[in-house]
């Protein structure tokens, strides 16, 4: 007769060796073969680029794909080379990213923050896509830099130009080259001065979500401080296509300056609806109504038509800058598809670049040591001057540009003029700045 | 008091779009007891008429200018509009400029053969189906039409701006101005929902139709061929949606998804003013234009921050809740 000792505490024991038996072949396959997560093995490496391919962004979604797409072939050695010619850091030699040839997978974000998860999701988990790079939004922007974090994998922000997105949502395993909301704030403020006086008093129209919110906050900061006072200011839904019912308030509310805290067909509807009830030719304390587009792109300049011209507001990069790195790009970008290329095009096509180029120099694939090297990394020849990226936030600091809608377009594409380059050092904040807090950079992860 | 004029101005003005958009829908609900979640991109291609025949009227041809240089440094195309070289300059630049009232003419004929191809080609088939599958194919029919025009046009605004002499501001009253072509929309609205009804009201065609929408099968049993007039009644809507969206361009430039931002806020108004019921559309569109116009003020969204994103639902509960057949509503229709 045999005899049983089933105690609680064997049978515990039993269950935790048998458990660390199976595990122990999901140990040695998933950590040691692979030290991070989608870590190439092949003799390619697959990026993520995650756009706008419909909804309201959809047209800057498009140009950024294009830039993309010329990035790519550039760093397998296609076309005329483009930045890799002008770029500081001489690392990138065409021939892929550490001698892998480079492919891409590209997902649509819809401009809606669960759809651009659940979009970079697939391109980490089903294509193994080791960076993800896109955007035309910040909501957006933040939402995917948060899953690339929990992921582990590098996040190179698109067109996001919320303070959030390296301010309170800013993450360890994100890094954002375009400008941000403060930044618009410090480079227009001087020329809002130098152009309108300092005794005004504006209203402002905001869009409602993350990145009204921050813009209008910096705007009103600025402009505060030169003494102009804020009469007002009213959220407007981002769906909204009609704006008149929110313009006529304004000519009755003592402003004489409109600010447009819109972006995209939200800034083509209302400033339209502004110039419609003649805003432009209006005069108030004494003085001409003023409109302000505090962020503008070449494509919204587009859309708005005759309505832009004279408006002014701050942009990331223009086609016509002179620099030897514009020109290349332009001229890259422009002899493949028959256009200049958009703002959201440029910091794009740069980013990718400057990720491919800190794998390069770290010699290495692990976010960790790409975040490693892209912290405080400085470089040039990029379009925008001397540029850093600054450790403590992943924030590039680098000149801004405010421009003005031209009054004598030369072309379809001459819409814009440069009015001033506002030097990096002018637009540079410090780390702990009210504007930026709440957030914590954390520390990289690596996943897998 | 000027602000108060002011926003019931851009109340008429919204309302006009919105009565404009739920008269075709009810027309369509009534006669054929479909709902169309189509009809805003009915709406849309209205609005892409006036674009196409804007590009029609562009239509150009290039010279080389050797004095002055492209983007690229190359030298620089002009483009001269074949509008211009066979009409001349001047008359030539005023057939561009009034492309939009132009388009009217366009549009109704496009509109209706439209209407017809989409009323025989698919929402017949689904006449006896639940409200259910109609919508389900009326809304997949939308989202193709608006990728057909996403991929034609691409996905920013295209300007279609008003003939210069109805541009810019008119005095209402002393001291407070209206952009002119937005009493042009009003006044057209005006005149297309006046002209529906007469048409209705009192013509054999529309009495029919009417005596149809009372009651289809007896109005059958007396030998009339009602499906075909309620085919035709279903282009018209079609084009009653798109003279809406033909108009439309200039107050706000014509997009892919613009029948979309229209559609859900027209269902709203067509279900506030009762199902069915073509007075009650109209009486519903400027009533809840000016509501929603209101709630935008700066004392409203002040004292209720947000209000002004949410009255027109608001507004419809509260209706419905005390009202459930709407303002207008016919005993029976959706019960």
């Amino acid at each position: 007769m045999s005899k049983t000792n089933l105690t609680r505490r064997g049978v515990l024991k039993s269950g935790a060796v048998a458990g660390a038996g199976v595990a122990l072949p999901t140990i040695f396959t998933a950590s040691s073969a692979s030290a991070f997560t989608n870590e190439p093995t092949g003799s390619s490496v697959t990026l993520g680029f995650n756009v706008p391919q419909t909804g309201p962004y959809a047209d800057e979604g498009a140009d950024e794909l294009r830039a993309y797409e010329l990035a790519v072939e550039h760093l397998n050695g296609g076309g005329d080379g483009g930045l890799l010619n002008t770029f500081s850091s001489k690392v990138l030699d065409g021939t892929g990213i550490l001698g892998k040839k480079v492919e891409y997978v590209t997902g649509d974000t819809q401009t809606k923050s669960d759809a651009a998860r659940a979009s970079a999701q697939s391109m980490i988990q089903k294509d193994g896509a080791i960076m993800i790079t896109g955007g035309s939004s910040s909501g957006v922007a933040v939402a995917v830099q948060g899953l690339c974090q929990e992921a582990g994998v590098i996040f190179m922000a698109g067109l996001t130009h919320s303070n959030d997105t390296t301010g309170k949502d800013k993450k360890a395993n994100g890094f954002r080259h375009f400008f941000n909301g403060y930044m618009s704030g410090a480079a227009l403020a001087p020329v809002l001065e130098q152009l309108y006086g300092n005794d005004r008093k504006a209203y402002h129209l905001t869009a409602d979500y993350t990145w009204g919110w921050t813009q209008q906050e910096s705007i009103a900061a600025a402009t505060e401080a030169l003494g102009w006072e804020t009469v007002n200011n009213v959220l407007t839904p981002l769906a909204a296509t009609d704006f008149s019912s929110y313009i006529a308030p304004v000519l009755n509310s003592g402003a004489d300056v409109l600010v447009l805290n819109h972006y995209g067909g939200n800034m083509v509807n209302s400033l339209t609806n502004a110039v419609q009830f003649g805003l432009r030719e209006k005069q108030v304390n004494g003085k001409n109504f003023e409109i302000v587009v505090p962020l503008f792109s070449r494509l919204m300049a587009r859309g708005a038509g005759e309505n832009i011209k004279g408006i002014v507001g701050s942009t990331n990069w223009h086609w016509s800058l002179q620099d030897e790195g514009s020109k290349a790009f332009v001229k890259s970008f422009g002899t493949k598809y028959g256009f200049p290329p958009s703002q959201a095009a440029h910091t794009c096509y740069v980013q990718t670049l400057l990720y491919a180029d800190a794998v390069t120099r770290a010699n290495s694939f692990n976010p960790c040591d790409v975040a490693a090297a892209l912290e405080g990394f400085e470089f040039d020849g990029m379009g925008n001057g001397p540029t850093l990226y600054r450790a403590e936030d992943h924030q590039c600091f680098k000149d801004v540009l405010v421009v003005r809608g031209k009054e004598n377009p030369t072309s379809e594409f001459d819409l814009l003029e440069i009015v001033e380059v506002t030097p990096a050092a002018q637009v540079t904040y410090p780390p702990d700045h009210p504007m930026f807090a709440g957030g914590q950079l954390g520390s990289c992860n690596p996943g897998a | 008091m000027d602000a108060i004029l002011l926003q019931i101005l851009n109340g008429l003005d919204k309302g006009s779009a919105y009565a404009l958009i739920a008269l075709g829908l009810t027309l369509i609900f009534g006669t054929l007891g479909v709902v169309n979640f189509a009809h805003g991109a009915l709406f849309m291609i209205g609005a892409f008429c006036a674009v196409t025949l804007q590009r029609l009227f562009g239509l150009s041809f290039e010279t080389i200018d050797e004095t002055q240089t492209d983007f690229l440094g190359n030298p620089l195309k002009v483009k001269t509009p074949y509008v211009e070289a066979w009409f001349g300059p001047d008359f030539g630049a005023t057939i561009i400029d009034w492309s939009v009232p132009l388009a009217i003419l366009f549009a109704i004929p496009v509109m209706l053969v439209i209407g017809y191809v989409m009323e025989r080609g698919l929402i017949k088939h689904f006449y006896k189906r639940p409200h259910a599958d109609q919508i389900l194919v009326t809304f997949g029919l939308a989202i193709v039409l608006q990728e057909v025009i996403k991929y034609y046009y691409g996905a920013n605004p295209i300007q279609t701006p008003a003939p210069d002499a109805l541009s810019g501001v008119m005095q209402v009253l002393p001291g407070v101005v209206y952009p002119v072509w937005r009493v042009v929309y009003f006044c057209f609205a005006v005149l297309v929902i006046g002209g529906v009804f007469a048409f209705l009201q009192f013509t054999t065609f529309g009495m029919v139709v009417r005596a149809g929408m009372a009651d289809r099968e007896t109005v059958g049993l007396l030998g009339i061929d009602i499906d075909k007039r309620f085919t035709l009644m279903f282009g018209l809507a079609a084009a009653v949606a798109g003279l809406a969206g033909v108009m439309y361009g200039p107050i706000n430039a014509p997009n892919y998804h613009m029948g979309m931002d229209f559609l859900v806020l027209s269902f709203v108004v067509v279900v506030v003013g009762g199902m069915g019921s073509l007075p009650g559309a109209v009486l519903a569109g400027f009533l809840l234009g000016i509501l929603e116009s209101f709630a935008s003020t700066t004392w409203a969204t002040t004292t209720i921050p947000g209000i002004n994103q949410i009255i027109i639902y608001l507004v419809a509960i509260i209706i419905l809740l005390t009202r459930p057949r709407g303002l207008m509503g016919r005993k029976g229709v959706m019960e």
